[in-house]
């Protein structure tokens, strides 16, 4: 509806111009089939490929202090699978979660994305929750990020991926808001969209700290 | 309207998600058992299975999951992404590399430390 109002408005600013916007685009179908309208998409990609490089550089500090241990705890002393697989099992059903979510906002039903939006935040929560129970547990033991260049290392990585997921959480429950308030209008599925992208992106970089930072270790 | 049908078709179907959590499950406990179960294999042996299902569960989600196609938004999407897995490969080879070298061309330290307990009993004699 608005974007009648807004073809009017620019016909009037620019008289030449023979057809409104939306028009104009359906004249271009090659450009049609595959880009988006807006630039958003390709845009938080290359976000999250940048940020693809902070967790490379956080992760290559890791691989090279993970062994100064400086007579301080090594990972088999600090490091539970059991505890970082039920970890890893939240955050990957959080993922799939919001793929449910996502394939319900396509059927434009706001009570369903709603509701698997829910699900996805209690998933983040509980892995969030449990990272924070074990940094706790860890500064607790005397293996705070200040004991070794190996816990300093340790902690800047598992802590960024989990202050990511913190800010994923707080952009999720925003966004369910308006989504309640405005429904699955043009640019709440596109909030929705690129939120999906970052969620599935640190579910990636979590499959790299589990596999290199965990259970490498306990090998 | 316009959104909907601007959207649906770049994140997936249910087949498709189902194909990745189902994947990605499987990717997920098979190095947690390895782990958890103590195989007995070489540790190399274990180190380099651990990785590459974890290199091939990454690929599984950025198919599965963020429809990574070389054909989305025009390719943008795939070239970013090939160009920051060339600067991945060269920040964390290139650290381990560099720090690696340095490390060998370092004294180690348990000659240090014969140095320095020959400095204090020389200088213990002299005393």
């Amino acid at each position: 509806m608005s974007s009648a109002t807004y073809a009017e408005e620019q016909s009037m600013v620019e008289p030449l111009a023979e057809r409104p916007m939306h028009h104009a685009r359906e004249a271009r179908p090659r450009e049609d089939a595959h880009a988006h309208s807006s630039p958003t998409p390709v845009g938080f990609w290359i976000y999250l490929m940048s940020d693809c490089v902070i967790f490379g550089a956080l992760f290559a500090t890791y691989a090279v202090l993970g062994g100064n241990y400086a007579g301080g705890p090594a990972p088999k002393d600090l490091f539970e699978p059991g505890f970082i697989a039920i970890e890893t099992a939240l955050l990957l059903f959080s993922s799939v979660t919001f793929g449910l979510a996502m394939l319900r906002a396509g059927k434009a039903d706001t009570n369903g994305t709603l509701m698997w939006l829910a699900v996805t935040a209690l998933f983040g929560a509980g892995f969030i929750g449990m990272e924070i129970y074990e940094f706790n547990h860890l500064i607790h033991l005397g293996a705070g990020p200040d004991r070794s260049a190996f816990l300093s290392s340790f902690f800047a990585l598992v802590g960024t991926h989990g202050l990511h997921v913190t800010g994923g959480l707080i952009w999720l429950i925003t966004l369910m808001v308006q989504i309640r308030m405005h429904g699955l209008i043009g640019p709440n599925m596109q909030r929705l969209g690129t939120l999906s992208m970052f969620w599935h992106f640190l579910d990636l970089v979590w499959i790299g700290v589990f596999s290199f930072v965990y259970l490498v270790r306990l090998i | 309207m316009s959104a909907d049908t601007h959207h649906a078709h770049d994140h997936g179907t249910m087949g498709q998600l189902m194909i990745g959590f189902a994947l990605a499950a499987i990717l997920t406990i098979i190095p947690f058992y390895l782990v958890m179960a103590e195989v007995d294999m070489a540790r190399s042996t274990l180190v380099g299975i651990i990785m590459g299902l974890g290199a091939v569960q990454i690929l599984v989600h950025l198919v599965y999951f963020l429809h990574l196609k070389r054909s989305s938004e025009e390719g943008w999407n795939f070239f970013a992404a090939i160009f920051a897995v060339i600067i991945l490969v060269i920040v964390l080879a290139g650290s381990l590399w560099v720090m690696h070298n340095m490390n060998e061309n370092m004294m180690p330290m348990h000659e240090m430390d014969q140095q320095i307990e020959q400095m204090k009993s020389l200088q213990s004699q002299q005393g």
